[in-house]
């Protein structure tokens, strides 16, 4: 169980931007190569609109499309696919340092019970994260959206959603090194932006968090609810501010952290596989 | 070099004239030669005249075929006759298509100077077809390079001007290879772009082309005639090169028409002949970039190109060639019923589902195909579209209402075009209803619930009846009628759907829905109930609006017709809370409309109850007895309303008028009993005055009281022939027999 840390370390520490993806029609495995030509001379097209390109040739933004079997949480689930840009300098030639521009995931980790199956012609991977240049993301987006007639939608990540992250995370083990559970809320309605971030320490939220837990391994929406409001009450005894009257923003965790934007941070590999399940989950409603 | 040098003279001593001639509406505007007069004459259609003009023609023609040695414009009067005498009829007439090989031969053989050359070319215009021969021999000479270049080019222009014009274009294809070589040429290369343009097929585009294409490019630069020929390339070849196009460009190529396309019009005008309609460009790789956009954004429909995704096709590449037979047609290419028709074997969907709703064609072959994955891949695209881009579900959307109302239009449109509606848009307004308030997209939103398709009562209660009762008792009267034309467009489109349903079965023998009929039933009173609330809550609110009444009754106009015209064995009255205020209404629009309605309602009843009782088949459904007597309740209100003048006491229906005597009397109004027949009815009576003063117009009392026995008859016939046939139909199938004896009744 669990995803080759060495083959999916690239995913840690880095912030990636979430999208949900409706599923790709006639995507095929067995054609990665081709599609990174095209979409490398498309991207060379696009950069220099009105001039031609052939497809085939060396340019200047390397694309490799690859499979990335390992990232995925059943049997069912399709294999991931990884998009890498990354600049050739025209100065130096072939075996120089390559340098990466962006990179993009598309990938299916879901849970025990899969999904049903997916029609014939259909390749299901509905969360995709990446990571660089947005104009990049733009530039790959929309190629995929032409090709393989698919939709790609920011995922927004709800607080409701963030207060599940921040109860489900800080029940996990965390490594050796401690780091505080952070809320962030922001105050709506004023006219100067407020944001208030509330820090706990990981001991204080794991103890907190096994006296509400009745079943390890399971979490229960009353007990996520209880969670949130000891640490509600617990801010308003000192500040006398109902946080349950903001919005939560942002949670992080030594696990990962997550923005209400649909961004994310992975920080540990054990707990990859776990953070991409719910990710995964929220992608799946946000298509249906 | 010698040629040029000896044509300098009379290059020069002609120089005015030529001016004068660099365009053909100068050239017809001027009149200085001989034939320039006689162009001008007055058109007579005298036959000596054609005659003479077809000799002289023909005679021209044969000095041309013949002429030898570089005769001088200026020092030969013959040429100068022949020319001019080819110039006039082209002009006027058109040449004919055996002139061509002729002409061309001469112009491009460099037998004669620049000057007559010039002329020559530019009045090559057809009258009819042009010979593809006569072209093919052109090129030849072309190829040679026996003319100078400014002929080159004025060839070209004229090749493309009247390219539609060739009979057969099967040979020009054959010479793609040395058009090709003439991109070289700076000056030529935009003109031979344009003709490449028109001539590439498939077949054409190959590697090397598009190396030597890519090589001008990084000669020339950015040039828009390449650019236009490259896409055409990737058109054909999308995996063997890419290009991304500026959102602005408009026009690929320069103006080639030069001098002919105002005379091959005005030539046409006078031969009243069709002619092919010109090719269109159809580069549709562009696609006009929303402004301010995320590059995500969905409402922008895609345009319909190739599916590029296929690249089996690939490596396979050879073999693809060898058996060409079974390419795919391009989406660009389709602009034509009949194209559609030829190609539809080897018609592939484009790689964006969602163009086909701003393509009829691909509606059309939508409709042919049963695929699962189109209707997957459009229900995906929609539903992400339509949730993201919703002006009142998603914040800072607001902006793009008109964008969102187009969306929906186009929807609604394509709904029709197919006659069903989309999944994802019955979800979509399943979600969104409830967060509506009712005026944003009013009327897009309105029309698509009349495509929600049929389903279960529980869903359709709590996802469309309860958000859309809640806004219609709190929104206007327009809102209100609104909202019942669409729940009649919603009825009859289940009801269609029920009979193409029934249909298929039959054909098919095979039940092929998965909803029972008893389910179909259900659902459909359930709608029908739900519309007799609303009207009566509705009536009340807007006190017995006649504008309202008049939606209510149409949408009954439906109800009281579904066993005859769409076999469905279902037929459910009115609630009294819509029957009475029509018939009590103070407008005769609303009572003939109600007397159409009862009349169809008897139709269909008496059909029901000979079908039950000739019992040809065990009858699934009967028509409950409830029916039956509340119709038998209305028709004894409306007989003894409009015809008997006993409503009052006869009527028995709990919210009917019956009344106590002592009441009436009590309100002092005299004869209270034909207070609502057909004579002092508040909607009729106006109906009664006019007919009063057509009758008597010497008595100005208006002695209503006249109109009994026979008056009564010709009273009866003069509203019909006022339009009033509902109350016609319901008179003669409701009151006949009774009204031998009312009649008598009447006239006592």
């Amino acid at each position: 169980k669990g995803a080759d840390p060495q083959r999916t370390a690239f995913l840690l520490r880095k912030q990636w931007t979430l999208y949900s993806v409706t599923p790709l029609y006639r995507f095929s495995y067995a054609h990665l190569r081709d599609y990174a030509r095209l979409l490398s001379a498309c991207i060379a097209a696009e950069k220099q609109k009105g001039l031609a390109v052939e497809i085939g040739v060396e340019l200047d933004v390397k694309v490799a499309v690859s499979s990335l079997p390992e990232l995925k949480g059943s049997d069912q689930d399709q294999a991931a696919i990884l998009v890498q840009l990354s600049s050739r300098s025209r100065a130096s030639p072939k075996n120089s340092e390559e340098k990466l521009l962006w990179s993009g995931c598309f990938c299916c980790v879901s849970g025990e019970n899969p999904a049903e199956k997916e029609p014939e012609d259909f390749t299901c991977l509905p969360l995709f994260l990446a990571n660089g240049a947005e104009s990049y993301t733009a530039l790959v987006g929309s190629w995929f959206q032409k090709t393989f007639d698919c939709c790609f939608c920011r995922l927004a990540i709800s607080p409701f959603n963030l207060s599940w992250m921040a109860a489900m995370w800080t029940g996990c083990k965390g490594d050796k090194t401690t780091c505080a559970l952070e809320l962030l809320f922001s105050v709506p309605c004023l006219p100067q932006p407020l944001d208030i971030s509330y820090a706990v320490h990981p001991e204080d939220a794991k103890a907190l968090w096994d006296t509400i837990q009745k079943t390890p391994g399971e979490v229960t929406q009353e007990e996520v609810d209880v969670f949130m409001d000891c640490l509600y009450s617990h801010f308003h005894r000192h500040f006398k501010i109902h946080l349950s009257a903001t919005k939560l923003v942002k949670v992080s965790t030594a696990i990962a952290s997550a923005h209400c934007e649909g961004i994310i941070k992975f920080l540990q590999s054990q707990y990859l596989t776990e953070v991409l399940m719910l990710l995964t989950e929220l992608a799946i409603v946000h298509i249906q | 070099m010698q040629r040029r040098q000896s044509s300098k003279t009379p290059k020069q001593s002609l120089q005015v004239h030529h001016k004068n001639q660099t365009d053909l509406s100068a050239w017809r505007k001027g009149g200085t030669t001989d034939s320039e007069k006689r162009v001008q004459d007055p058109q007579s259609s005298n036959d000596q005249k054609n005659d003479s003009k077809e000799d002289s023609l023909e005679q021209a023609l044969s000095y041309f075929e013949k002429v030898q040695d570089r005769d001088s414009l200026k020092k030969s009067s013959v040429l100068q006759k022949h020319l001019a005498t080819v110039e006039s009829i082209a002009l006027q007439r058109g040449l004919p298509p055996e002139g061509f090989n002729v002409l061309l031969n001469v112009a491009l053989s460099g037998k004669l100077a620049d000057t007559v050359n010039t002329r020559l070319l530019k009045s090559l215009i057809p009258a009819s077809v042009i010979p593809e021969t006569s072209v093919v021999s052109a090129v030849s000479w072309l190829c040679v390079s026996k003319c100078s270049s400014n002929i080159q080019l004025l060839f070209l222009r004229w090749l493309i001007t009247v390219f539609d014009f060739i009979d057969h274009k099967e040979k020009l294809h054959a010479m793609y290879g040395f058009f090709f070589s003439f991109l070289q040429d700076e000056k030529l290369c935009p003109y031979v772009c344009h003709l490449l343009y028109l001539l590439t097929r498939k077949e054409s585009v190959k590697p090397f082309r598009i190396r030597r294409l890519l090589d001008l490019q990084a000669k020339m630069g950015m040039q828009s005639h390449l650019q236009a020929l490259l896409s055409l390339y990737k058109l054909f070849c999308p995996e063997l090169v890419t290009i991304t196009l500026p959102g602005k460009m408009k026009n690929y190529f320069k103006n080639s028409e030069g001098p002919w396309k105002a005379a091959i019009n005005a030539v046409r005008r006078r031969n009243q002949q069709d002619s092919p309609v010109s090719q269109q460009l159809f580069l549709g790789t562009a696609q006009p970039q929303s402004r301010k956009r995320k590059w995500n954004t969905q409402l922008v429909i895609p345009a319909s190109s190739t599916n590029r995704s296929n690249l089996e096709e690939d490596s396979k590449k050879s073999r693809v060639d060898l058996y060409s037979a079974n390419e795919t047609f391009p989406v660009e290419q389709l602009q034509t019923f009949p194209q559609l028709l030829q190609n539809i074997h080897r018609l592939e969907f484009p790689s964006q589902m969602g163009s086909v709703l701003t393509n009829p064609l691909l509606l059309h072959y939508m409709n042919c195909i049963k695929d699962e994955s189109i209707y997957l891949r459009l229900y995906y695209w929609m539903g992400q579209t339509l949730q993201e881009e919703c002006t009142w579900c998603v914040a800072d959307n607001s902006q793009y209402e008109e964008e969102f109302k187009d969306f929906l239009g186009t929807i609604y449109k394509t709904e029709c075009f197919l006659q069903e509606g989309f999944p994802s848009c019955e979800e979509f307004l399943y979600k969104s209803l409830p967060l509506w308030d009712g005026s944003c997209c009013r009327s897009q939103i309105l029309r698509l619930v009349s495509w929600i398709p049929l389903s279960n009562f529980s869903e359709m209660k709590s996802h469309l009846y309860d958000p859309l009762a809640q806004l219609f008792f709190t929104s206007s009267l327009y809102f209100k009628c609104s909202v019942l034309e669409s729940l009649k467009e919603l009825l009859q489109n289940w009801l269609t759907w029920h009979v193409i349903q029934l249909d298929s079965e039959s054909d098919t023998r095979v039940p092929s829905s998965n909803t029972t009929l008893s389910g179909l039933v259900n659902t459909v009173a359930e709608l029908i109930n739900f519309v007799g609330w609303i009207s009566t809550v509705a009536l009340r609110l807007e006190k017995k609006s006649t504008f309202l009444l008049y939606f209510i009754l149409n949408f009954y106009e439906a109800v009281c017709d579904m066993y005859l015209r769409y076999n469905l064995p279902l037929l459910i009255m009115p609630p009294a809370g819509v029957f009475y205020p029509a018939l009590l209404s103070m407008d005769s629009v609303s009572l003939n409309q109600l007397c159409y309605i009862m009349y169809r309602y008897r139709t269909n009843l008496v059909a029901a109850k000979e079908n039950e009782q000739s019992k040809k088949k065990i009858l699934q459904f009967k028509f409950s007895s409830q029916t039956y007597q509340q119709y038998n309740q209305y028709i004894v209100a409306m007989v003894g309303c409009l015809w008997t003048s006993t409503a009052f006491q006869k009527d028995i229906h709990p919210q009917g008028l019956r009344m106590d005597e002592e009441l009436l009397k009590k309100t002092a109004v005299q004869e209270f009993k034909t207070s609502f027949n057909i004579v002092y009815h508040p909607a009729m009576m106006g109906f009664a005055v006019l007919f009063l003063q057509q009758v008597c117009p010497e008595d100005t009392t208006f002695n209503f009281s006249l109109i009994k026995g026979k008056m009564w008859n010709w009273y009866l016939e003069y509203l019909y022939t006022q339009g009033l046939k509902g109350l016609k139909v319901f008179i003669e199938s409701s009151i006949n027999r009774v009204s031998q004896a009312s009649h008598s009744e009447a006239g006592d």
